[in-house]
């Protein structure tokens, strides 16, 4: 096992994991607490990445993280603007947005497809200068990042304004009926959760030291697979806190099966249709389970039916 | 005190599915005036609720309740004032959140503390366990359960606790207890007698069932076409029965009663 896994392989996984963790809980908010799914996160975990970049390069590391967050809550609020406020559909605002993206992310970039911030100063050179080891201080940095996001998430569901988003997503005709206001909450709810994804585009970026225009491709699959794992873990029943932390959980599960995929010599290319598999059959599993149970129950019932005939012959 | 003045609602107008749900409709109801409303199918009385709570917009006419012209606000701007409860229990609640979670809600949002960050304290909780233990079906001591996994009854008596948590100046109750078994439906009555008249609350009731369109409440409207046909209180109220009342449809809409649900409860009575 020693072998199998270099604790090398384990650290990048753990490391990777955490930072992915931040798009799962974006998806947590929008997909499982909205019951939106907002497909202009690949866009944004790009936008994030970019902005981050650029101001990376000029200098800035940390104004670099609250600038992409800030890049995510615009990218963000115009998804919600198009849904709430113009009636397009949620997927296809989040399709919209995440077109539009390309060309603001390659603006950004100053329109060249990569960056490269080699050599310059980021928040992982920065924490390193202060713990010395500079594997140790990654992974305390993205720990402490992911535990104040979870726990920030966990306290604001807590509030009016976060039991008002969730109420949303949970029961439309409730809310109809109360006196919240679905398009400011989910126009809140939108901008949270792609804050969270720029985030995560940021960290990815410094963490690269590289930021490339297609980085983001796919990312709401592979949010989605980690998010799932996480609420296998959680169970149906879980409160917030435990969901949430295990939505950092199924992240970086998800990372390890990737490591395990990598050394049994799984081409990268293979993963993007790995993701989309796991994704694709844990949303079907309940619909499946159904299905099997009612197979069973349709043969059980002809069974009993032809022995019930059997018997009535001989009685004859 | 609520005030509807003339107004009139179409959907689709123009089209070959035209339907003229509510016509020059006027209505005053008095403070703490608690009025039932029966009528047949497509007679316009969930339309008329839902002109009041302000799912869509009327197309003439005016609604205003205690002197605030609520005609063009939106209807999560009238929630504060207006409660509003459906046939359906599942609709007054949100599933995955637990009791108090939805007891917050309805709490936070309109009472003198909204703030967008305020948070539920030790003394709120205690103010809806109160308010649990007055239901007496044993929900105070299970306020962290999901409201998902509670039965019809207990969810609309959860749904009726929330919309009157802070008094509102109008309670609409539509059918509220149409979709219980006999005993809840009973018990969901008695908590929404008890708690109008306690706050004084004014409240307009739809229900199915002629008998208790007579006994409840002090005043009994009938709608027939999107119209009021028949608005009776007082003396001329306590002297009728279930059997004259339908006569008196029969005349005011020039149409027997239509309703397969109205008339076979009030065989049931009779008999």
């Amino acid at each position: 096992m020693a072998d199998f896994f270099s604790l090398n392989v384990l650290q990048t996984a753990l490391e990777v994991g955490l930072i992915y963790a931040l798009v799962a809980m974006a998806l947590f908010v929008s997909f499982s607490i909205l019951n939106i799914a907002d497909l202009s996160t690949d866009g944004c975990f790009t936008l994030g990445c970019a902005v981050g970049a650029m101001l990376t390069i000029a200098g800035h590391p940390i104004l670099a993280i609250f600038a992409a967050m800030a890049a995510g809550i615009c990218s963000g609020y115009v998804t919600a603007f198009l849904q709430t406020r113009l009636g397009v559909e949620s997927i296809l605002a989040g399709i919209i947005v995440n077109t539009g993206l390309y060309t603001i992310n390659l603006g950004v970039m100053g329109f060249s497809s990569n960056v490269s911030i080699f050599g310059c100063d980021t928040v992982f050179t920065l924490t390193r200068s202060l713990l010395g080891d500079s594997s140790v201080s990654r992974i305390v940095l993205l720990a402490v990042i992911a535990l104040i996001v979870c726990v920030a998430l966990i306290r604001f569901f807590g509030t009016t304004l976060g039991l008002s988003i969730r109420a949303t997503g949970d029961s439309p005709d409730m809310v109809s009926a109360s006196s919240i206001n679905p398009k400011f909450t989910i126009t809140v709810g939108l901008c949270l959760a792609n804050a969270l994804t720029a985030l995560a585009g940021c960290l990815i970026g410094q963490y690269n030291k590289t930021c490339d225009i297609n980085l983001g491709t796919g990312m709401v699959t592979i949010a989605l697979a980690s998010l799932i794992i996480g609420e296998v873990f959680a169970g149906k029943k879980g409160s917030i806190p435990r969901r949430v932390f295990c939505v950092v959980l199924g992240s970086i599960v998800y990372r390890f099966i990737i490591a395990i995929a990598l050394r049994l010599n799984v081409s990268t290319e293979y993963f993007k249709l790995v993701s989309a598999v796991i994704v694709a059959v844990a949303i079907a599993a309940p619909k499946l389970k159904e299905r099997v149970k009612l197979e069973k129950a349709k043969s059980a019932a002809r069974r009993a039916h032809q022995l019930q005939q059997k018997g009535g012959s001989a009685d004859a | 005190m609520l005030e509807v003045s003339h107004i009139s609602k179409t959907f689709n107008a123009g089209t070959v599915n035209e339907k003229k749900a509510i016509q020059d409709l006027s209505l005053t109801l008095a403070d703490g005036e608690f009025a039932t409303i029966v009528g047949s199918n497509g007679a316009g009385k969930s339309t008329l609720f839902n002109a009041i709570a302000g799912t869509f917009f009327v197309d003439s006419g005016l609604i205003t309740l205690d002197g605030v012209d609520l005609t063009f606000l939106p209807n999560h701007k009238r929630s504060s004032r207006i409660g509003h409860l459906f046939q359906d229990p599942l609709k007054g609640t949100a599933p995955h959140m637990t009791i108090e979670e939805n007891l917050a809600v309805a709490y936070l949002r309109t009472s003198h503390k909204h703030t967008l960050f305020g948070r539920v304290n030790r003394k709120d909780r205690e103010f809806f366990r109160e308010k649990l233990r007055a239901l007496d079906m044993g929900l105070e001591d299970r306020m962290k359960t999901p409201v998902g996994l509670l039965s019809g009854g207990q969810r609309q008596a959860l749904t009726l606790l929330m919309a009157t948590m802070v008094t509102p100046q109008l309670l609409l109750l539509d059918e509220h207890t149409a979709a219980l078994d006999p005993v809840t439906a009973d018990k969901v009555l008695e908590l929404t007698k008890s708690i109008v008249s306690e706050r004084n609350i004014s409240c307009l009731m739809i229900t199915h069932n002629m008998s208790q369109a007579l006994e409840l409440g002090t005043r009994t409207i009938m709608m027939d076409g999107g119209r009021i046909v028949l608005d009776i209180s007082g003396q001329e109220r306590a002297g009728m029965t279930v059997p004259q009342l339908l006569d008196q449809f029969a005349a005011k809409a020039g149409q027997k009663l239509d309703n397969d649900r109205i008339l076979l409860s009030t065989m049931e009575e009779l008999e």
